[in-house]
């Protein structure tokens, strides 16, 4: 037993600041930011609005909005790991040394990756899902209020934690799923690891806990005569993928806690030996992280089976089909996650099984790109910046589709597995898919929200950017890989003559940065022009129920609940001119506000660093304050307050007055 | 101020019309692959020239499975580029149907030719996932060359215990021969690739993954690791150099006759954490070394230390082996 002085701080010292110059600058550029908006806050006095208006609202649109605001500053710094990562093997990796160290470079792929997908891509998706379904289902808020207020703090939470990492430690260099033995305590002894476990351990259960409060609110609170086959589509991708998120993730839970119990307290679940199994956790790892592919991809689906009939001005085609395949997705699935390591040893009779398993995936989402094709099929088409959002989308994701497919044979993949060719493809769907879908998900929205639309030019030049930007960074990665580049490689053999892919692959992503610099230009132009570019509630001819509300959205999004009648109900209201509503208004109950969330989601990331840093008083603290915040939320007497029907019916004339 | 920005954004709106940005799109789009294209020649593309039995058939299976997924994506691609032309809005004369109802007979086509393609796939991959599984030995007149392989932390050990030599860093192999490899690590997980020559695998602690691999030519060709398992990740590379039968047994007298002798003390100071160590060869010492490498990790605590490599090592095998 050591003295106080010494073991109070655990493993924290002096010796956890950064040391190389590259970190050093990284730290400096984000600590400027923030110190820039703390002091903006303070100057126009805004922490009292800041703390009423949004950290503690319950109202799903400004989670939503929220959601959104992180999931783009954290892109801003993924995108910053990946012009390091490409500088790196432009420029330097050929010969020796450069700014950046192999340990600084395997620190920095692990955290675009982990950054990426967890903080970036699942960022805005619960940014979209806060945003529309509750709208689309005609309804006037989530089954859980607060829990998708605590949801959302630890997804702050776990970014804080992972950011955190560049000032007071290190990060994992493991790679972004850190198999064991690697990510183990004895080839990975110091805190790296531990920041990776913890940011996205805790983002993970706010994940799980959005995805238990979607599904019931798909399922208990859409509007009366919404059955199923009536729901809007981008809320059936959103059953899809929230299925999934309350399938996968406690695996992924599970997995992490193991890992963290080996690293921590000692067992053996993944060591070497012990009795310890490595290769149960790469299992498990993809038995959650091949779904969450389709957690992700499903609701770009959904979106663009939104923005392709509002722009033919043509209803879906093939509904049916479209659910079908939706579901059909949803359950493959879970049928594929050994097409990850081939190469680990299973029999030919295993690999081939997942292979087969993996293939038959591509017939329902082929299905789906026939179906939107055909929805253009004799409509009137205009080409607004979400078609070329999925113009771009339908090329480069088939391209995705078919490496995919070449992957996915075992005969093949033997040979491109952990090549760059692989890291190409996965791009090719994240990107191709995934980001341009939430792209076009979130041009299509905007005016909704904010009650103007995005500059339409500036947000076409910004698509093509990333169309251009994406083929040419990852043509090369395609190359390379069938040259026989592996991925992760800070330095290569300079006579295999790959330097100059590689400089392409740097312009592609320069390209890219265009295309982040335009859409930020985009928004920051929109905001000043809001006047010209003002939107009414229906701004595009829509065709569901978000387009009814009215824009901005207010705080209990429809004042009359009427019943549904059709599929495409706002499009069908509008040919039948049925706009006058049969209902009464009554009084209507929204949540109050409360600090529970933010309190919450803090102090688990206080709990988080604690343990990364064995400070186990401050564990001991964390949990049971944890524990009592959620007693104390959970005795608030009055949650909820009334809004009379005077004051519904003045709002709605203000909302009227406004011209909107 | 604010009035000669809005000036100057409206000239330059003026003059990017939407048509010279396609214009810059498609032209840049052009250069680019002009650019890659012309960097290619004279360059190893690996997987598209491939030096022995394996890798001729992956590619085989590479370009026939292209082949049958470009039968889907070249439909796709024209009818995207038709209908988005054709069914422009600005377009007057195009048919306009917004009610349009589903066409029960296109779907049953979508769902069909896609089923009828991954049906024919299906078949292909079964049969050449058992043809290429990595633990089957390649029929051929020739003996095969037994290699163990350890992925050490940054190196790669070779050793032939059937000619009681061993190599660090460079894999000699007769051209012709199937060479059969039982690879291990004692090291985080690692891969082992030669992508000229076929087939990757896995290499890890305390157990032996097979795979089999013949050259047919000779030349010195990359292999590498492609599992990333520490600092040294990216140096962990190797020169697999196939050469003729004479050639071989000239190397292997020249390695059996020199002064390095590879025992448990050379192989444990071998294997500390380096970068980068030039290929150097070994007269074999000790014939028990890989197993003793794979027997470091058979702890499975509470005293009982098999020793029994045969057996366990079995049990450890990949899965489903």
């Amino acid at each position: 037993m050591k003295g106080w002085g010494i073991d109070m701080w655990g493993r924290l010292s002096l010796e956890a600041l950064p040391h190389d110059i590259v970190t050093i600058g990284g730290v400096v550029g984000g600590g400027l930011a923030v110190l820039a908006g703390v002091a903006a806050l303070t100057y126009f006095k805004k922490w009292g609005w800041l703390w009423r208006e949004w950290i503690t609202s319950l109202d799903h649109k400004k989670i939503g909005i929220m959601y959104m605001i992180v999931a783009v500053v954290m892109l801003l710094r993924g995108f910053a790991d990946t012009l390091m990562l490409r500088a790196q093997q432009a420029v330097f990796g050929a010969g020796d040394g450069g700014p950046i160290s192999a340990d600084l470079f395997q620190q920095v792929f692990s955290a675009h990756g982990t950054i990426m997908i967890f903080f970036v891509a699942m960022g805005i998706l619960f940014g979209a899902l806060n945003l529309i379904v509750p709208l689309q289902i005609g309804a006037r808020d989530v089954a859980f209020p607060l829990l998708n207020s605590i949801s959302f703090w630890l997804f702050v939470a776990g970014m804080m934690l992972m950011n955190l990492s560049l000032a007071i430690g290190e990060f994992s260099t493991a790679g972004w799923l850190a198999y064991p033995p690697l990510s183990g305590l004895e080839y990975s002894p110091g805190t790296g690891v531990d920041y990776w476990l913890w940011s996205i351990q805790i983002a993970g259960i706010g994940s799980l806990l959005s995805g238990i409060n979607f599904l019931v609110t798909i399922f208990t609170m859409r509007r009366k005569g919404m059955t199923l086959m009536k729901m809007p589509i981008f809320t059936w991708s959103v059953v899809g993928s929230m299925a999934l998120v309350l399938w996968a993730f406690p695996i992924l839970t599970a997995t992490l806690a193991m890992l963290t119990l080996d690293r921590t307290i000692g067992t053996n679940f993944f060591t070497s030996d012990l009795g310890g199994n490595p290769m149960m956790y790469v299992n498990l790892i993809w038995a959650w992280g091949h779904p969450e592919v389709y957690i992700l991809v499903l609701p770009a689906f959904g979106v663009f089976s939104e923005i392709v009939p509002v722009f033919s001005r043509k209803k879906l085609f093939g509904y049916k089909s479209m659910v079908m395949a939706l579901m059909a997705i949803t359950v493959l699935s879970f049928t594929v996650w050994l097409h990850h390591f081939f190469t680990m040893g299973a029999g030919a009779n295993v690999n081939a099984f997942f292979g087969i398993m993996t293939m038959i995936i591509g017939i329902p989402t082929g299905v789906k790109v026939f179906n939107w094709i055909f929805t253009m099929y004799k409509g009137k088409v205009s080409f607004t910046s979400p078609m070329i959002w999925f113009m771009g989308f339908v090329v480069t994701f088939t391209l995705g589709g078919l490496t995919g497919v070449l992957l996915s044979v075992p005969g093949i993949d033997f040979q491109m597995h952990n090549s760059l060719f692989l890291v190409a493809h996965f791009h090719n769907m994240i990107i191709g898919g995934v980001v341009f879908g939430l792209f076009a998900g979130i041009t299509y929205w905007w005016p909704k929200f904010t009650g103007f639309y995005l500059h339409e030019k500036l947000g076409k030049i910004a698509a093509l950017c990333w169309i251009v930007g994406f083929l040419v960074a990852f043509v090369p990665i395609y190359i390379l890989g069938l040259m026989g580049a592996a991925r992760r490689l800070d330095s290569y053999d300079p006579s295999l003559g790959w330097q100059g892919l590689f400089v392409v692959a740097a312009v592609g992503v320069l390209i890219i940065g265009l295309g982040v610099v335009v859409q930020v230009a985009q928004v920051a132009y929109s905001i000043w022009k809001r006047k010209e570019l003002r939107a009414p509630h229906d701004a595009w001819g829509g065709r569901t129920l978000e387009w009814y509300a009215h824009t901005p959205v207010p705080e209990y999004n429809f004042a009359v609940l009427d019943t549904v009648k059709s599929r495409d109900e706002f499009w069908q209201m509008k040919q039948e001119n049925r706009f006058r509503s049969k209902s009464t208004l009554l009084p209507i109950e929204l949540p109050k506000n409360t600090s529970a969330g933010f309190l919450i989601g803090m102090t688990a990331g206080l709990i988080g660093f604690a343990v990364i840093w064995h400070i186990w008083w401050l564990v001991v603290i964390g949990v049971i304050a944890v524990v009592g915040l959620v007693i104390w939320a959970n005795l608030r007497e009055e949650t909820e307050f009334e809004l009379s029907v005077g004051e519904i019916l003045r709002h709605e004339k203000s909302m009227k007055r406004a011209g909107l | 101020m604010l009035e000669k920005v809005e000036k100057l954004i409206k000239q330059l709106s003026s003059f990017l019309t939407m048509k010279r940005i396609y214009i810059t799109a498609s032209l840049g789009l052009v250069i680019a692959f002009l650019v890659m294209f012309l960097m290619l020649p004279g360059k190893n593309i690996a997987l598209l020239d491939p030096k022995g039995l394996i890798a001729e058939q992956q590619l085989d299976l590479l370009v026939f499975t292209t082949l049958l997924g470009l039968v889907v994506i070249i439909p796709v691609f024209v009818l995207l580029f038709v209908f988005a032309y054709k069914y422009r809005a600005s377009n007057k004369k195009a048919d306009y149907q917004p009610d349009k109802k589903d066409n029960v007979l296109l779907e049953i086509i979508w769902w069909g030719i896609p089923i009828l393609i991954i049906l024919l796939l299906s078949v292909v991959t079964w049969v050449t996932t058992h043809q290429l599984d990595p633990y089957k030995p390649i029929e051929s007149s020739k003996e095969p060359v037994k290699v163990q392989v350890v992925a050490m932390q940054w190196n790669w050990l070779f050793i032939y215990p059937d000619h009681g030599v061993a190599s660090v860093n460079e894999l000699p192999m007769p051209v012709g021969a199937p060479v059969e490899f039982s690879i291990t690590a004692d090291a985080p997980m690692s891969a082992f690739w030669i992508p000229n020559l076929g087939s990757q695998t896995y290499a890890m602690n305390g157990m032996t993954a097979k795979l089999h691999l013949v050259a047919d030519k000779p030349g010195v060709y990359p292999g590498m690791n492609t599992n990333i398992n520490g600092e040294g990740y990216a140096k962990m590379r190797f020169k697999a150099n196939a050469m003729s039968q004479a050639e071989f047994d000239a190397w292997v007298s020249r390695a059996a006759g020199s002064d390095n002798h590879l025992d448990w003390n050379e192989y444990t100071e071998l294997s500390q954490p380096t970068k980068d160590i030039p290929p150097r060869y070994f007269m074999l010492h000790e014939s028990d070394i890989y197993d003793r490498v794979i027997a470091k990790y058979m702890d499975h605590g509470g005293g009982n230390k098999s020793t029994d490599n045969q057996n366990s090592g079995h049990n450890h095998e990949g899965m489903g082996h």
